[in-house]
């Protein structure tokens, strides 16, 4: 019983980490928090959806699909709301990433309807498996399978690519990666492709497990998302992987004592302790405050 | 007279008093002294229903109640503002809306306010003669307050808060003073409409109406009192003729504060002097001779 609720939780919690990791890699380079992220993330889940309803491609696709789109959906949003205000205050551009999300969620729920849907039941034909006296579906091991490759791609990609290389750079010091001739737009523009792309993967997911897919399913995932992405250690890689499992875990925990009905307010709970205790997260670097 | 005495007109009236109240209370905070703050609507909320239980409830008078209301929204204001305010901006901002989706969250599931069915009925004792008074002294005192010593150092701290620290401004301080004073204004306008309404209910305090008041505060011109209530004139009558409209007042809004913040960061009435600008009219003061240097785009 234990290991299966964990195993829930894990599986809940590696799509959080999905989510949180274009929070942590967008705020290491540019300081921003990227509100729209989580709205990117659930164009991810009806990208999926329309994949798998109208082509009946298997899940794999759907998740490419939507990994695509969104690429595309990311660098767009960054090149229309947050190129113009890079030079502005955060405050400007933390606002106009509000606005992103709004405009982009009234949109999508302008087209659809406020109304929830579901992926086609065809989508994965969920076998069980069972090991010892542990019970996992076939939808809880590719998940936590994909979600596991795209984060160690990820780890190659920003460890051992040139890109990767000026990512890195850049979130240290931006001017001076600028002055050693990195071109700050592309990585900036790579930066927000990568992120919105685990976040669409995340949103295929998501979408199958929980079976509904709506305008609104961003912003609370999204909001949860950058709880964990905090937890972690804003910033930092690991660290968002880290904080999604354990937010995941939390809240399975919290609904198998009984307490569904508080499990939204768990996130922000632990949010806000961590503010209140460590603003840096478990992982994260110090901050320092420059003159 | 006429005008003031049609019913629909004078909900409208009251409508826009009651947003004016709430925007300047968030002009204190995020216009004039820089913190970014996402949960207004959540001690609109706590104002709302603290006033309501005590008229319901205790049927206390309506003076009591409103002060009341008020007071617990600032009250909370302190007690949010004591740990989250030494965070910087963005992380300011997520802690208030974290802090605003547990009030939600909470107002849910507790028994005393009615859960997810909400309050009602909620005596109706808002009057047109009680909201025009409560903005005009909102008004004088945000005015006031911008003269002041307090005043500029809440400026100072949004230009920049270590230049301000090491002028002596105790920053901690001044901004929880701030957060304080803008939650009370929260809540007396939260207790103004519960009282107005007659009917309260914790989705009526969510996400979007923070963003809805925020969005008062951003056209007008953040940090601009005169602006700040144009905002809050124009987008609490904007919904009334453009009913026909109304699914797309949210992508409205989205596109709103985005191109706002690219265009004109400031706000329509942002960096404008107003007893400047009436002296300039008038001819009674002469044109800057410096030009350049004093004028600066953009919030800091």
């Amino acid at each position: 019983m234990f290991f299966e609720q964990l195993l829930n939780g894990i599986t809940v919690g590696s799509t959080y980490a999905l989510i949180a990791l274009g929070y942590t890699m967008v705020y290491g380079i540019i300081t921003l928090i990227n509100f729209a992220h989580g709205e990117i993330f659930m164009v991810g889940a009806f990208v999926g959806l329309a994949l798998t309803r109208f082509l009946n491609v298997n899940v794999f696709l759907a998740i490419l699909g939507a990994m695509a789109t969104c690429m595309l959906l990311g660098i767009v949003v960054e090149r229309i709301a947050y190129r113009p205000l890079r030079r502005s205050s955060r405050l400007s551009a933390l606002i106009s990433a509000i606005g992103v999300s709004i405009f982009i969620s009234t949109l999508v729920q302008l087209i659809r309807g406020p109304q929830t849907t579901n992926y086609p039941a065809s989508v994965i034909n969920n076998t069980v498996y069972t090991i010892g006296s542990i019970h996992i579906s076939k939808l809880q091991l590719i998940m936590i399978l994909v979600s596991a490759g795209l984060m160690i791609a990820l780890q190659l990609i920003v460890k051992y690519t040139k890109m990767g290389k000026a990512m890195r750079a850049t979130s240290q010091d931006y001017d001076a990666a600028s002055l050693m001739g990195i071109n700050i737009n592309q990585v900036i523009s790579f930066t927000f492709a990568l992120g919105s792309a685990l976040a669409a993967a995340g949103g295929v997911l998501v979408g199958i497990y929980f079976n509904a897919v709506g305008p609104f399913m961003g912003t609370s995932a999204g909001l949860k998302a950058f709880a964990a992405a905090v937890l972690g250690g804003i910033g930092s890689i690991p660290g968002a992987m880290l904080g999604g499992l354990f937010l995941g875990v939390a809240e399975i925990t919290a609904i198998a004592l009984g307490k569904s009905s508080y499990t939204d307010a768990i996130a922000f709970g632990i949010l806000f302790l961590v503010l209140l205790i460590k603003p840096t997260g478990i992982l994260g670097r110090p901050l320092q405050k420059k003159v | 007279m006429d005008f003031l005495f049609n019913d629909y007109n004078a909900r409208i009236i009251i409508n826009i008093g009651i947003y004016i109240i709430m925007a300047l209370g968030l002009n204190l905070i995020t216009g004039v002294t820089g913190q970014l703050s996402l949960g207004h609507a959540a001690f609109m909320s706590i104002g709302a229903y603290t006033s309501s239980l005590l008229s319901m409830k205790l049927g206390l008078p309506f003076g009591v109640a409103l002060l009341g209301g008020s007071l617990t929204a600032a009250f909370f204001g302190v007690l949010l503002g004591f740990p989250t305010l030494r965070l910087t901006g963005d992380y300011l901002a997520m802690a208030t809306l974290g802090f605003a989706e547990i009030v939600r969250v909470i107002l849910t599931n507790l028994e005393v306010t009615g859960g997810a069915l909400g309050l009602s009925p909620i005596p109706y004792k808002t009057t047109m003669p009680l909201v025009l008074i409560s903005v005009i002294l909102i008004v004088f005192a945000m005015a006031r307050i911008e003269r002041s010593r307090f005043g500029r150092a809440l400026l100072a701290i949004r230009e920049d808060e270590i230049a301000a620290e090491t002028m002596g401004i105790n920053t901690f301080r001044y901004k929880i003073v701030a957060f304080a004073l803008g939650s009370f204004c929260a809540g007396l306008g939260g207790s103004l409409y519960a009282h107005f309404i007659t009917y309260i209910n914790p989705v009526d305090f969510g996400f979007n109406k923070s963003i809805e008041i925020l969005n008062m505060v951003v056209l007008g011109g953040m940090g601009s009192i005169p602006g700040t209530i144009l905002g809050s004139v124009v987008l609490t009558i904007a919904p009334e003729f453009l009913r026909f409209v109304e699914q797309y007042r949210m992508l409205f809004y989205g596109a709103l504060l985005v191109i706002m913040m690219i265009f004109r960061p400031n706000g329509l009435l942002g960096g404008v002097n107003f007893t400047d600008l009436v002296l300039k009219t008038f001819g009674l003061k002469k044109k800057k001779k410096v030009n350049g240097s004093s004028e600066k785009e953009g919030v800091k």
